[in-house]
């Protein structure tokens, strides 16, 4: 999609979460309780920041590589990558992708995360990149883990990588978390059940041993779809 | 076709990743317009404060031009010493706050023109899909006839109007979001 295409669809609430989810408590408190307003897309919207390779450098991609202090962060290392594209399975180029996770032990690099597992000195679990032209992004990281948290009694959050992406327009902003296949706590964890059933698949990556790097990386791919024109080229 | 990847809450640790110094400055020493400092307060349904929220503020510079190629109006001039897009964190008081300049008006639907108004996107813990909503200006007549603003009922435009004060040299205006409940601020579905 070129900036200059400014038809977008209404948003596809089918795919996403409603505010509020009672199984996930901090939704009861802050989740609006009135229906949102709803607008024409005008020049406010229909525009956005245009975030790109100002604000980062290669070794950003590489999350087992951009915080060493002393040593390599220690896990399973892994490569995830895949294509941004929108509705229509059109490429996305030059969004900014940024990811955060915990480290291997299940620990983010974070004041506010209490967990008695240890920190990594050489992972941040930061990074980010820039889609390609054909919307391809591709990080290095190290798998996270599962971690403990107070939702409920015996909760455990399955292993995810969080993402968040600038599309074309303020209108495509995504902030959203991967999953990994066949994890049994997904069916547990209410943030991922909080997705209507059709659309929770969308957020688990897919082993491929084509990614995967021989001697070094498994590989996972997860492809992400912003919101965009939805015919694909020739229909429109 | 491809179908949206569903969106999830930004959780509350993604301050390492998204937040850097600075970063909710957008007004350097070049930028054209007037000065000021907007800034508010986050609070939940209970009147809480929510200081794991990450704001996000997108805006027009000062004389009403978006810097993004869907904005190709050539009459309006650019200004290179303005993004446009800032973003900042709320501290323990859910208290958020951006340095910047006030807008010029942009077009709205038909000929129709919009007041002058920012962008923001917040994020948290506990909202599993982002929300958009607008802030507005106390001292702007356009207001009256700003097509968004006019959707909403009148009751509660004024969760978007910012207020206007003077403090220490600064002009600031101060918009509080409430989440939920009494007063609940509105938010917009584009």
């Amino acid at each position: 999609m070129s900036d200059g295409d400014t038809t977008y669809p209404p948003r596809d609430l089918a795919s996403h979460p409603p505010a509020l989810h009672e199984a996930y408590g901090s939704t009861k408190a802050r989740a609006p309780s009135l229906a949102p307003v709803v607008v024409p897309h005008t020049l406010s919207e229909l525009t956005g920041p245009r975030l790109g390779l100002d604000r980062h450098e290669a070794i950003d991609a590489d999350l087992t590589r951009n915080a060493v202090r002393n040593g390599a962060p220690l896990g399973e290392r892994i490569v995830v990558t895949g294509r941004v594209m929108d509705e229509g399975e059109r490429p996305v180029p030059d969004a900014l992708v940024e990811v955060w996770q915990c480290n291997a032990a299940g620990r983010y690099h974070h004041p506010g995360d209490q967990h008695d597992a240890p920190i990594d000195p050489n992972f941040s679990g930061a990074g980010s990149c820039v889609s390609d032209a054909d919307g391809r992004y591709r990080f290095t990281t190290l798998k996270p883990a599962a971690y403990p948290w107070g939702n409920h009694p015996n909760a455990w959050r399955p292993a995810h990588i969080h993402f968040s992406l600038f599309g074309p327009a303020t209108l495509t902003r995504l902030i959203t978390q991967m999953y990994f296949p066949g994890d049994p706590l997904l069916p547990l964890d209410p943030i991922f059940m909080s997705t209507p059933a059709g659309a929770r698949d969308r957020l688990v990556a897919a082993y491929d041993h084509d990614v995967t790097m021989p001697g070094h990386a498994l590989g996972y791919r997860f492809d992400i779809v912003l919101r965009g024109r939805r015919a694909t080229p020739g229909e429109g | 076709m491809a179908r949206e990847t569903p969106s999830q809450t930004i959780g509350p640790f993604f301050h390492e990743a998204l937040i850097r110094p600075g970063e909710n400055i957008l007004a350097g020493d070049d930028t054209a317009g007037a000065r000021i400092v907007v800034e508010g307060r986050i609070t939940d349904g209970d009147g809480a404060p929510v200081g794991d929220a990450l704001v996000e503020l997108w805006q027009a510079n000062a004389a009403g031009r978006y810097a993004h190629a869907t904005d190709a109006r050539a009459e309006v001039p650019l200004d290179a010493a303005f993004t446009g897009y800032g973003r900042g964190r709320t501290d323990g008081d859910g208290v958020f706050r951006f340095e910047t300049i006030k807008p010029g008006p942009v077009p709205g639907p038909g000929n129709s023109l919009q007041a002058p108004h920012l962008n923001l996107v917040i994020f948290a813990r506990g909202l599993l899909n982002h929300l958009t909503t607008r802030l507005y200006f106390e001292d702007e007549a356009a207001n009256e006839t700003d097509p968004v603003l006019n959707l909403v009922d009148e009751a509660r435009r004024g969760t978007l109007i910012a207020q206007r004060r003077e403090r220490g040299g600064q002009t600031v205006y101060r918009l509080d979001i409430r989440l939920q409940g009494a007063g609940e601020t509105v938010f917009l579905e584009a």
